[in-house]
């Protein structure tokens, strides 16, 4: 985790075996590295780094809401507090919090590839990513931006005197990054499968990052666009999207939304990859229904680009334009039932373990349960207009991507943490945080599914006085919240130096990445496998004897050469 | 610190639809927490009755089945399709007004409310409605995008810089309600709210009479009307506009349009936009010259002007004597421009 400093990891063993880690500890190794593994790291430092600015923004909007006076902070400063936290939680963490980390880290792994398709491009999109993060930021300590994360006109255009045009270079450039990302990705995962890898096979992970990615690469350049015209509407102040001169208010809204709404999924399908290996690992089964995971990530991922306009539903769009897009957004709620059906069918008669990683994987399903039907309120017309910028919607998408993306996200990382850095972190301490995560999200958000029903507006930074208690709840539940996000930061990196070592394969896990050591070498595999079965094959497990570990049956590609495994590494523990 | 009486799950209950819209809600509360629970019971169940009991266990192969994955499937979807089904049908009630709604005029602005009754009085962030009449509110913004929303009427509708938007409730219980700004709009966003007033018919009558106002708004139109020598040429070298309101108007385009407030508003305030057959564009523009309220004010006047029932769909194909297209009399003379600004 985030250190300050590059995380170099020294050596403890006498022999030391050459890592990525400790193939060359200089700081100029790691900023010009191509290695997809130490990007990875990289990157979740920055988006660590970003997760706790966004975090600070939101711990001070609590506050304000303990009471229902505008009394701790001036209104225009809340108002710049929310849209910090919108606009960097969003673009900064959730979008490329489990693509750039765990998907960099682990496809490569898990395909038998030695790294993405395009290395330097990879190197390139962090670059681009900390350089629009560097505008966004100096956007914040110049005096902040108060538009909201949405940018709506013709406030953002014409009337906020903020930084905007700071904020949005920093998206437009960030925005790149993504691109770049879904880009190696797709190609990565067309081009780089180790013989034997077929579709068939392909890890769910890598199925959800597919699609994950195709987004990316169609959605993004709408952003690109949408920002690029706010910006001449506001620079060279080129009517259009102001009213008064001609332009189109509505207009900007469908456009943003065109990107948004596929770019929500963005921020939760990533979170279905995930889940999915979690899910079949500390279950030891096939995830039920292989096809129609991989499926409906992609079901998912092509309806998530016809259903921006339910954002609009009381905007002044037609009533028939609403009744349409009530439909469309109505259907995408079928793959993710889908999704969580299966993966509930996963533990059916499984050998269910409950490690940290399986914890915050069974506290994902039920969120993202809560979230997903929350927005079924939410796409029924008659309801969403009661509804729709209330707390009930601030508490729909915080279910979705807080207690469903942050807590995927944490799964996955508590879950490759020993591939990636070869130690193990204290188990007591990760089920600790997870239950309080768990307990604290619920406690801050489901009162405001309640607060909005009765009303109480979003972005408000007083309320009235019946609104009270329900905020008091919310904002304890966040301090809660906020401790059982800061205690992972504190344990791994404690681990990370003083961890037991954790072997290669830990949970007993069957993808292709825990056939290699851990921390794996720069080159991933000495030689590249030959893939001969699913990763999900856990009923073909052996057991070793007696009290001995159960091992997966003859890794991919490791009984070429003869008959003898190439790298036997992994089968000494 | 009064917590005693914050334990309600519900607002009030104080519109025509809002009983409707909840049990619609009660009905998604109840499937929702049906599924939570279930997902939630099985996810408990399995974790204890197939927990790993020792470290080399080994489970059987569970083989997937389709025929599930499509039932649950399609289960799923028809359920889905009953909330669609009747969130729409609702939808269009909560949206399409009643054609003899009394109507207010709604101007938002940074960060207050002017609300203005046909009778001429005006109001800020204050809204007075009798109990058990339909009102449309026909609203529209001087700045950004605001919104007009009554959680205890379950409606909200944004309120446009540039154009009308309504928005309709007939009240059913006596009280004072919340009005909130529900789209943020900057810095005093929050401060934006008000209340809006609903009373028994005497009340509302005695409030209407206790309130002196100048003059109503169709007389307060009528006066822009000559000030602005609009009748110089309206209804000899431009369309009269008695009858215009609510007809379907046929354009120089070949399209035709029913003449509502957004259209009324566009053509004063850009009259090329859409332009009705058989005249030529000489119309000035008055974007600019007229504000928000005087452009409502215009807005009531014209509709005044001896208003048709409202035509829901512009049709093609209408009876040619339902068209507003009148040719005029003669053929119209050299252009004589009105000058900017008007007569005053």
């Amino acid at each position: 985790m985030t250190t300050g400093t590059v995380p170099y990891i020294p050596a403890v063993e006498v022999e030391e075996r050459e890592t990525y880690l400790n193939v060359s500890g200089k700081i100029r190794s790691w900023l010009l590295t191509r290695d997809h593994k130490r990007i990875a790291l990289l990157y979740l430092i920055s988006i660590t780094f970003f997760f706790f600015i966004g975090g600070a923004a939101a711990t001070l909007m609590r506050l304000e809401l303990m009471t229902p006076a505008r009394d701790l902070v001036r209104p225009e400063t809340y108002n710049r507090l929310f849209t910090i936290h919108g606009v960097v939680m969003v673009w900064f963490f959730l979008i490329p919090a489990v693509p750039t980390t765990i998907g960099n880290f682990v496809i490569p792994l898990m395909i038998g590839a030695r790294d993405l398709a395009f290395p330097r491009l990879n190197l390139a999109s962090w670059y681009l990513f900390v350089f629009g993060g560097c505008f966004t930021v100096a956007a914040i300590v110049l005096g902040g931006v108060d538009t909201g994360w949405t940018f709506y006109t013709p406030y953002s255009s014409v009337y906020s005197n903020t930084n905007v045009v700071l904020t949005i270079v920093g998206i437009f450039i960030t925005g790149f990054s993504s691109i770049f990302t879904g880009i190696n990705f797709i190609v990565t995962i067309h081009t780089m499968r180790a013989p034997g890898m077929y579709w068939r096979r392909l890890p769910l992970f890598c199925w959800s990052l597919y699609a994950t990615s195709c987004i990316l690469v169609l959605a993004t350049p709408v952003l690109a666009m949408t920002v690029t015209l706010l910006a001449i509407e506001r620079i060279f102040h080129v009517p259009i999207f102001d009213p008064n001169r001609g332009g189109d208010p509505l207009l900007f809204q469908h456009l943003f939304w065109f990107y948004s709404h596929p770019a929500v999924y963005v921020m939760i399908v990533p979170g279905f990859a995930v889940v999915s290996e979690v899910v079949a690992c500390f279950s030891r089964k096939r995830v039920f229904g292989y096809w129609f995971v991989a499926g409906s990530s992609i079901a998912v991922a092509f309806i998530s680009f016809l259903v921006w306009g339910h954002h609009l539903f009381v905007a002044g769009m037609s009533m028939y334009g609403g009744i349409v897009f009530s439909f469309l957004s109505f259907t995408v709620a079928v793959p993710s039932a889908i999704k969580v059906f299966n993966w509930t069918a996963t533990m059916y008669n499984g050998s269910v373990s409950l490690k940290t990683p399986m914890l915050y994987a069974l506290g994902f399903i039920g969120l993202f349960t809560m979230g997903g039907l929350t927005g079924v309120f939410l796409a029924t017309l008659a309801v969403d207009v009661h509804l729709t910028d209330t707390y009930f919607i601030v508490a729909h998408f915080h279910y979705i991507m807080v207690g469903g993306m942050v807590t995927a996200f944490l799964a996955g990382i508590h879950f490759w943490f020993p591939k990636a850095t070869g130690k193990m972190y204290p188990e007591w301490a990760g089920r600790i945080a997870a239950g309080l995560i768990f307990f604290g999200f619920n406690l801050t958000f489901f009162p405001q599914f309640i607060l909005g029903y009765l009303g109480m507006p979003r972005r408000y930074a007083g309320y009235p006085e019946e609104f009270h208690l329900l905020n008091v709840m919310s904002s304890a539940g966040a301090s809660i919240l906020a401790l059982g996000y800061v205690m992972p930061l504190v344990y791994l990196i404690w681990s990370i130096k003083y961890g037991k070592d954790a072997g290669p394969n830990p949970w007993k896990a069957m993808g292709m990445e825990w056939t290699v050591p851990s921390p794996p070498p720069k080159e991933n595999f000495t030689k590249i496998p030959v893939v001969t079965q699913e990763a999900y094959a856990y009923h073909m497990m052996t057991p070793q004897g007696g009290d001995g570990p159960i091992l997966p049956p003859a890794p991919p590609g490791e009984r070429v050469e003869g008959g003898k495994p190439v790298d036997v590494e992994w089968s000494k523990q | 610190m009064d917590f005693s009486k914050q334990f309600r799950l519900f607002p009030e209950e104080a519109s025509s639809v809002a009983g409707r819209v909840d049990t619609l809600a009660i009905w998604l509360f109840w499937v929702s927490a049906f599924f939570t629970l279930l997902i939630c019971v099985l996810i408990v169940w399995f974790a204890i009755r197939y927990r790993r009991r020792t470290e080399n266990e080994i489970p059987p192969e569970t083989k997937s089945h389709e025929w599930m994955e499509w039932s649950w499937s399609a289960a799923i979807f028809v359920i889905l399709m009953v909330f669609f089904a009747w969130g729409a049908k609702l939808y269009v009630v909560v949206k399409k007004p009643p054609t003899h709604a009394m109507e207010i005029y709604v101007v938002g602005k940074q960060w207050m409310w002017k609300v203005q009754h046909p009778e001429g009085q005006r109001e800020i962030d204050e809204l007075h409605v009798p109990v058990g009449r339909a009102v449309k509110l026909i609203m529209t913004s001087e700045d950004v995008i605001h919104d007009f929303g009554l959680p205890d009427f379950r409606i909200k509708q944004d309120v446009l810089p540039g154009s009308y938007s309504t928005e309709w409730f007939t009240a059913t219980k006596p009280g004072e309600y919340h009005l909130f700004c529900q789209e943020y709009c900057g810095t005093l966003h929050s401060e934006m709210t008000g209340k809006v007033v609903v009373m028994l018919p005497h009340d509302y009558e005695a409030w209407l009479a206790g309130t002196v106002p100048d003059v109503s708004m169709v007389q307060a139109g009528a006066k822009l009307f000559s000030t602005y020598g609009c009748a110089q040429c309206h209804g000899q070298l431009a369309p009269t506009l008695a009858g215009l309101y609510g007809r379907p108007v046929q354009l120089d385009n070949g399209k035709t349009v029913v003449a509502d407030e957004n259209y009324i508003r566009e053509s004063i305030l850009n009259p090329p936009a859409k332009l009705v057959a058989n005249y030529p564009a000489r119309m000035p523009s008055f974007r600019g010259q007229l504000s928000e309220e005087q452009l409502i004010d215009l807005v009531a006047y014209i509709k005044s002007l001896g208003a048709a029932a409202p035509v829901t769909q512009p049709v093609n194909g209408v009876a040619p004597d339902a068209i507003f297209n009148q040719p005029p009399a003669r053929e119209p003379p050299p252009i004589v421009p009105v000058p900017k600004g008007g007569r005053r």
